[in-house]
C-alpha cells in the first residue's frame, strides 16, 4: 500500500472466517428485531440467515437465530454487543461444526410438470422425509427440513424435475440431550 | 381515589422524583402540552436554547461537570433530528443524557404527518435504548427506566418519544419503587483472583505504566482519589487519554501527559516499550493505539472496564477485569496494602531504570514550540490562559481541532469533571453550548470554552442563550482563519493543497459579541495578551475573546497515520534543530 493519506490506519490482515449460529432470547416488543439487525448492519457484521418467532407467550420472549460469519474476535464482539441491548436476556453461540447442537432449516419446493417428474422429485427428496403439502394434477408442494447445504443441493437437483419456486427459512438450533442453554 | 395526572404532568413528576433541576430544550407543536405544565413545577428550571443540538451539548456539559444526567426536551421531527448529533456525541463519550421528544399523536404515526419523523428509528443506533410510549399507563415506568438505563453500567444517552395525545391523557402516578438490584446490564462481577493476578503482574513488572481514560471520571470523584492513591502507592508512571484528563494531577511528576496521536513523546514511547500496561477505563481507541499491529508489542496488558464489549475489541488483553473503576481500584488498593505493604519501596529499584528512560524521553520536551514576539502562538495563548486561571478551579470546554489538542497539551487539569471535550465523535460546535450547560450547573465558577473560529461558528447562536440566563461563559477563540487541523493534514499529507480549509469573510468577533449584547475582546500581539486575558477574567458577563494567532502553526508532536507509537513526528524545533527563542521561551 502506498503511503496512507488518511487519518485512519489500514489493515491488510486476512483472517479466517468461521460460521457461527447465534441464538438470542429477547423481549418481544416493538422494534426489537430492528435493534438486533441494526446492530449487525451498523457494525458491519454479516447475517447469512435469520429466524425469529415468539417462543414464550406468557413472558413474551422471542427467540432469534442468526447465522453469521466472522473472525473469532468479531464473533466475540457480536455476542458482547448483543448482550448490551436492553431487551436481550441471553445470547448463545454455536459453531456450525458443533456436534452437540442440532441445526435445521425448512424449505418448500413447488414442482410443476407431468406425473413422472412430480414423483421423481418426491423420490429425490426421500432422504429428508418429505411432506407433500399440496398436490394437483400438474403440481406438487414438498416440504423438507434439512441442513443448509442439503437444501442448497436439493434446490439444484430438483431443477430437472420442474422446480419453479423455492421458499426457505433461516436455520433454527437446539442443543442435544437433556440440558438447555442457561 | 388517587389523583389523575396528565401525561405532561407525569413527565415532570418523574423528573422531580429523579431530582432533575435543569432541563435544556426548545418548544414546538408536539411538546406544547408539556411546556404548558412547566410553570407548575417550580423546582425544575428550563433553559431555552437556540437550536436543539445546543440543548444536547449543553446537557452533556451539565452532565460531565456535575455527574448527574443531562435532560433534554425537544419537539417532534426537526426537533428530534437536530438533537441526533448530540446524542451520538454522548453515546461515543459515555455521557448520561435523557432526551424527551414530542411525537405526533398516535393515530397520525406513519401517515407522514406534519413534523413527523421516525424518531425511535433514527436514534436507535445512537442511544443506549429508546422508547416510543403508546400507552399512558407505561409513561411513568418508562421515564424512570430511562433514567436508570442512562446512568447505570457504562453511561449513555436514552430517548423517550411521547406522542401528543399521550401527553393529554390522564392516569394515576406511582412513585418509582426503589429497586435493590441494578438492571442486568450493569456489570460488576470481577473476583478476587483477578485482583490478585493484577498485583502479581504489578510486582513482577520493571517497566509498568497506567493508561487511564474517561471511565475513571465517569466512575465519580472517588475513583480519581483512589487512582491517585494507587499511583502514589506503586510509584508507576501514568498517562491519560483525552477524556481522562483531570483524574490525575496534570502537574505531578508521575504524570507523563496525554498519550495518542498528539500525545507527548514520553507517554507514547512509554506505552510502546512498557512490559505492563494497566488500562483503567479507556478503550484502545484508534487515536490512541496508532498502528494496531505494532501497538506496545512487548507488554502484558490489563484492561479494567465496566463494559464487557470493550474488552478485546481492538486490542487483545492478558487480564480483563470487568467492573466499575471505583470498586476495582478500591479492591486493588486493599489487597495491595495487605499483601505488599512495602510495595513502593521494593519497587523503586526495580523501576529505576525505567524512570531513567522516561526522563530521557522527557528531556526531548516534545510540547515545546518556537515562540514569537510579533504573533501570538496558539500554544503560548493556552499557556498564558492556564497561568492566569490555574488558581480559580476553572472549567474548560473545547470545540474540535488544533485548539482542542493544544488545550489538552498545555492546560494542566488537577481535578476530575473540569474538562469537557468531544473526543469520540469529534463534534465541532460542542464547546460553546457545553459551556452553557457547565455554567448552569456551576453558576459561580469560571467556565471557558477554548475554541477555534471555525468550530465556534457552528453553534454561535447559543451566545444568545448565555446572555438570556446571565451565564458569564468565556469563549476564548484561537483565531487562525483556517480549519487548522484540516489545514495541517493538507500541509503534511496532501501536498499543501489547502482545499476549502480557509474561511474567507469571517465575522468580526468583537462586533458579533456586541450584537449578542455581550463583551468582545481582541488580542493581536503577545505583549497585550496577558492584560486582555485579565480583562476577560474580570468581566462578569459572557465574553467572546478573539485571540488572533499564528495562521500556520501545526500541532505537534504527532503520530502519523498507520505508524506505531515510537515513530512520532516532533515539532519544528526537532525537525530543524532550532532553538526556542523570544518571549515564548522565557515564559514557558
Amino acid at each position: 500500500m502506498p503511503n496512507s493519506k488518511s487519518a485512519y490506519s489500514f489493515s491488510n490482515k486476512k483472517e479466517k472466517f468461521d460460521t457461527h449460529i447465534i441464538v438470542v432470547w429477547v423481549d418481544n416488543e416493538a422494534g426489537v428485531l430492528a435493534r438486533v439487525v441494526g446492530l449487525f448492519s451498523g457494525r458491519g457484521y454479516n447475517i447469512e440467515s435469520l429466524a425469529v418467532a415468539q417462543v414464550d407467550e406468557k413472558l413474551k420472549i422471542s427467540r432469534i437465530t442468526i447465522v453469521t460469519t466472522g473472525t473469532p474476535q468479531v464473533v466475540n464482539q457480536i455476542k458482547l454487543q448483543l448482550k448490551k441491548l436492553v431487551p436481550v436476556h441471553k445470547v448463545a453461540d454455536f459453531k456450525r461444526e458443533d456436534k452437540a447442537v442440532i441445526f435445521k432449516e425448512m424449505a418448500l419446493f413447488k414442482i410443476v410438470g407431468p406425473n413422472n417428474k412430480l414423483e421423481g422429485a418426491l423420490k429425490a427428496c426421500k432422504k429428508y422425509h418429505p411432506v407433500l403439502l399440496d398436490k394437483t394434477k400438474k403440481s406438487n408442494v414438498i416440504q423438507i427440513t434439512a441442513l443448509r447445504r442439503e437444501i442448497d443441493k436439493m434446490s439444484k437437483d430438483l431443477k430437472k424435475f420442474g422446480l419453479v419456486s423455492v421458499s426457505r427459512t433461516g436455520a433454527v438450533a437446539m442443543t442435544r440431550g437433556a440440558d438447555i442453554f442457561k | 381515589m388517587s389523583k389523575l395526572y396528565s401525561g405532561a404532568e407525569i413527565v415532570f413528576k418523574c423528573m422531580e422524583d429523579q431530582n432533575v433541576d435543569h432541563i435544556f430544550g426548545y418548544p414546538g407543536g408536539a411538546v406544547l402540552p408539556i411546556y404548558d405544565e412547566l410553570q407548575n413545577f417550580k423546582s425544575i428550571k428550563h433553559v431555552l436554547v437556540r437550536h436543539e443540538q445546543g440543548a444536547g451539548h449543553a446537557a452533556e456539559g451539565y452532565a460531565r461537570s456535575s455527574g448527574k444526567p443531562g435532560v433534554i426536551l425537544v419537539t417532534s421531527g426537526p426537533g428530534a433530528t437536530n438533537v441526533v448529533t448530540a446524542l451520538t456525541d454522548a453515546y461515543m463519550d459515555s455521557i448520561p443524557l435523557v432526551c424527551i421528544s414530542g411525537q405526533v399523536p398516535t393515530h397520525l404515526i406513519g401517515t407522514d404527518a406534519f413534523q413527523e419523523c421516525d424518531t425511535t428509528g433514527i436514534t436507535r443506533p445512537c442511544t443506549k435504548h429508546n422508547w416510543l410510549v403508546k400507552d399512558i399507563n407505561d409513561l411513568a415506568s418508562t421515564i424512570h427506566k430511562a433514567f436508570e438505563v442512562a446512568t447505570t453500567g457504562r453511561p449513555g444517552p436514552v430517548l423517550v418519544d411521547i406522542p401528543k395525545d399521550i401527553q393529554f391523557q390522564k392516569t394515576k402516578y406511582n412513585r418509582p419503587k426503589k429497586e435493590k438490584k441494578l438492571n442486568g446490564k450493569s456489570h460488576n462481577h470481577f473476583n478476587q483472583n483477578s485482583i490478585d493476578e493484577l498485583i502479581e503482574l504489578m510486582s513482577k513488572s520493571s517497566k509498568p505504566i497506567f493508561y487511564t481514560g474517561g471511565g475513571v471520571i465517569n466512575s465519580g470523584p472517588k475513583a480519581s482519589e483512589l487512582l491517585r492513591e494507587l499511583v502514589y502507592a506503586t510509584g508507576f508512571p501514568i498517562t491519560s487519554t483525552l477524556q481522562g484528563l483531570g483524574s490525575f494531577p496534570g502537574d505531578d511528576n508521575q504524570f507523563l501527559g496525554m498519550l495518542g496521536m498528539h500525545g507527548t513523546y514520553e507517554a507514547n514511547n512509554a506505552m510502546h516499550d512498557c512490559d505492563l500496561m494497566i488500562n483503567i477505563g479507556a478503550r484502545f481507541d484508534d487515536r490512541i493505539t496508532g498502528k494496531i499491529d505494532e501497538f506496545s508489542p512487548k507488554s502484558k496488558k490489563v484492561h479494567i472496564d465496566i463494559d464487557p464489549s470493550s474488552i478485546n475489541k481492538n486490542v487483545k488483553v492478558d487480564l480483563a477485569i470487568v467492573g466499575d473503576v471505583k470498586t476495582v481500584l478500591s479492591s486493588t488498593l486493599k489487597s495491595l496494602k495487605q499483601k505488599k505493604s512495602k510495595f513502593l519501596k521494593s519497587n523503586k529499584q526495580k523501576t529505576s531504570k525505567w524512570w531513567e528512560k522516561i526522563q530521557k524521553w522527557r528531556s526531548v520536551r516534545s510540547l515545546d514550540y518556537i515562540g514569537s514576539d510579533e504573533t501570538i502562538k496558539p500554544q503560548y495563548a493556552i499557556e498564558r490562559l492556564y497561568e492566569l486561571t490555574k488558581d480559580k478551579d476553572s472549567y474548560i470546554t473545547t470545540e474540535v481541532g488544533q485548539h482542542q489538542m493544544w488545550a489538552a497539551q498545555h492546560y494542566k487539569f488537577n481535578k476530575p469533571n473540569r474538562w469537557m471535550t468531544s473526543g469520540g465523535l469529534g463534534t465541532m460546535g460542542y464547546g460553546l453550548p457545553a459551556a452553557v450547560g457547565v455554567q448552569v450547573a456551576h453558576p459561580k465558577k469560571l467556565v471557558i470554552d477554548i475554541a477555534g473560529e471555525a468550530s465556534v461558528l457552528m453553534t454561535i447562536q447559543e451566545m444568545s442563550t448565555a446572555v438570556q440566563y446571565n451565564l458569564p461563559i468565556k469563549i476564548f477563540i484561537l483565531n487562525n482563519q483556517y480549519m487548522g487541523m484540516v489545514r495541517q493534514w493538507q500541509e503534511l499529507l496532501h501536498d499543501k493543497n489547502y482545499s476549502e480549509s480557509y474561511t474567507a469573510a469571517l465575522p468580526d468577533f468583537v462586533k458579533l459579541a456586541e450584537a449578542y449584547n455581550c463583551v468582545g475582546i481582541r488580542a493581536k500581539t503577545p505583549e497585550e495578551l496577558d492584560d486582555k486575558i485579565i480583562e476577560m477574567l474580570n468581566t462578569d458577563r459572557p465574553v467572546i475573546f478573539d485571540c488572533m494567532v499564528d495562521k500556520v502553526e501545526n500541532c505537534f508532536p504527532m503520530i502519523p497515520s498507520g505508524k506505531p507509537h515510537n515513530q512520532m513526528i516532533l515539532g519544528p524545533k526537532d525537525q530543524e534543530s532550532k532553538k526556542i527563542t523570544g518571549k515564548g521561551k522565557s515564559l514557558v
